[in-house]
């Protein structure tokens, strides 16, 4: 290899190492800020901002969910299950939520330590599987969330 | 070794070698892609949670994955440009920006598509997302650039820079579930454990993802032909070239 070449080569080198070491060094200073949500153990620790809305993220604890019937007020327990919250939300809710699913909730947790949700957002996981599956997975005792949203045509 | 290398890397050579590819890769591309759209849309099952909007995922996960390994290859090629001077690399990477900038306007909008009715709203600002629309833009700068100088040996080594300096995003973007709390759920398939996905589902994914494989191959080289073209207008194969052609 010619020196030329090789001069170009490390510059080349060191162009991607150096943006990846400045790039790994800003990621790490912002590290707290990059976190979408919180979960509810670092809430009970403290950890969350008391003075401005963030987001929260858990699991809706099953039987949890109780609605207003005259409007659309609903109230839920979250979950990370070391820790739980409880949530109020008035508005609608995505397709996805249900009991015993991930979902992220953005509002401000208020002083009797409930959480009040102007915003809910269901959190998708990364299991795809037709609905006879989850059926037989669900009659062997495997943990899913209720998928009885769905009925196939 | 690389006499052989620099004579079939040659712009003549790739110019008259990439006719022959084109066809047989765009006729993959097509018989793939009727394969798996078929696969996707009527044989694969609804999915349990998300009844039949699930099936967006097979223009979604193939066009994001694409959008990172056509970084990935612009990327390689500029490097290759910088420092051996090959002449096809730089109409490679040329030739790839807008068809990567497509991928990615594609995972991005499917997934807002998605992520209406499933999440609940259009846009997060998560990493995952943030990620991704920053690759967008170091596409679109690309291109930006390229345009904005005349000269385009010049134009290539900017190019290259550029595209060497946002490299370090497609590990943030591939990672960005994994290190921070997302709204994008996890890997499915590019994990080291098993997929968690049915089979059922996934065959035709994974044939869907070859099919935009293939298709970026024939559009690529297609494209670079041009880029070839346009760069080497002066030299003398090129002038033979166009004097054949009108007899």
């Amino acid at each position: 290899m010619n020196p030329r070449r090789r001069k170009l080569l490390l510059s080349v080198i060191f162009i991607v190492a150096g943006m990846g070491i400045a790039t790994a060094l800003a990621l790490k200073a912002f590290q707290a800020n990059l976190l979408y949500f919180y979960s509810p153990m670092q809430v009970a620790a403290g950890e969350a901002p008391t003075a401005r809305p963030f987001r929260i993220g858990g699991l809706v604890v099953e039987g949890s969910v109780s609605r207003n019937p005259e409007s659309l007020a609903v109230k839920f327990t979250l979950t990370d299950t070391l820790e739980e919250i409880n949530v109020t939300y008035d508005g609608i809710l995505p397709d996805l939520f249900r009991e015993g699913q991930g979902i992220v909730a953005n509002g401000q947790l208020l002083p009797d330590g409930t959480f009040d949700a102007f915003e809910v957002l269901a959190k998708h996981d990364e299991n795809y599987m037709p609905p006879e599956v989850a059926d037989a997975l669900a009659k062997a005792g495997v943990k899913l969330p209720d998928s009885s949203h769905y009925t196939p045509p | 070794m690389f006499e052989y290398f620099y004579k079939y890397g040659s712009p003549r050579h790739f110019y008259d070698l990439s006719k022959m590819f084109v066809p047989w890769l765009g006729g993959i591309c097509l018989i793939l892609l009727i394969a798996g759209l078929t696969g996707g849309l009527f044989f694969a099952p609804p999915d349990y949670q998300q009844g039949e909007s699930f099936r967006i995922i097979y223009v979604h996960v193939p066009s994001a994955w694409m959008s990172l390994f056509i970084y990935v290859v612009m990327a390689s090629a500029g490097a290759i440009s910088l420092v051996w001077k090959v002449k096809v690399a730089d109409a490679l990477a040329r030739a790839s920006a807008p068809l990567g900038a497509s991928f990615t306007f594609l995972a991005l909008a499917t997934g807002s598509l998605w992520g209406k009715p499933m999440w609940g709203t259009w846009w997060v600002w998560d990493a995952r997302l943030t990620s991704e629309l920053i690759l967008l833009f170091l596409y679109l700068g690309y291109m930006a650039l390229q345009t904005a100088i005349d000269d385009r040996r010049t134009a290539a080594r900017a190019g290259a820079i550029l595209s060497l300096v946002g490299v370090v995003n497609i590990p943030i973007i591939h990672y960005s579930v994994e290190w921070w709390h997302t709204l994008h759920q996890g890997p499915t398939i590019t994990k080291l454990d098993a997929p968690s996905i049915h089979p059922s589902m996934l065959v035709p994914l994974l044939i869907m993802a070859f099919a935009f494989m293939f298709y970026y191959a024939a559009v690529v080289l297609l494209r670079a032909r041009y880029e070839i073209l346009e760069n080497e207008r002066n030299s003398a194969w090129v002038y033979e070239l166009t004097e054949q052609r009108k007899g």
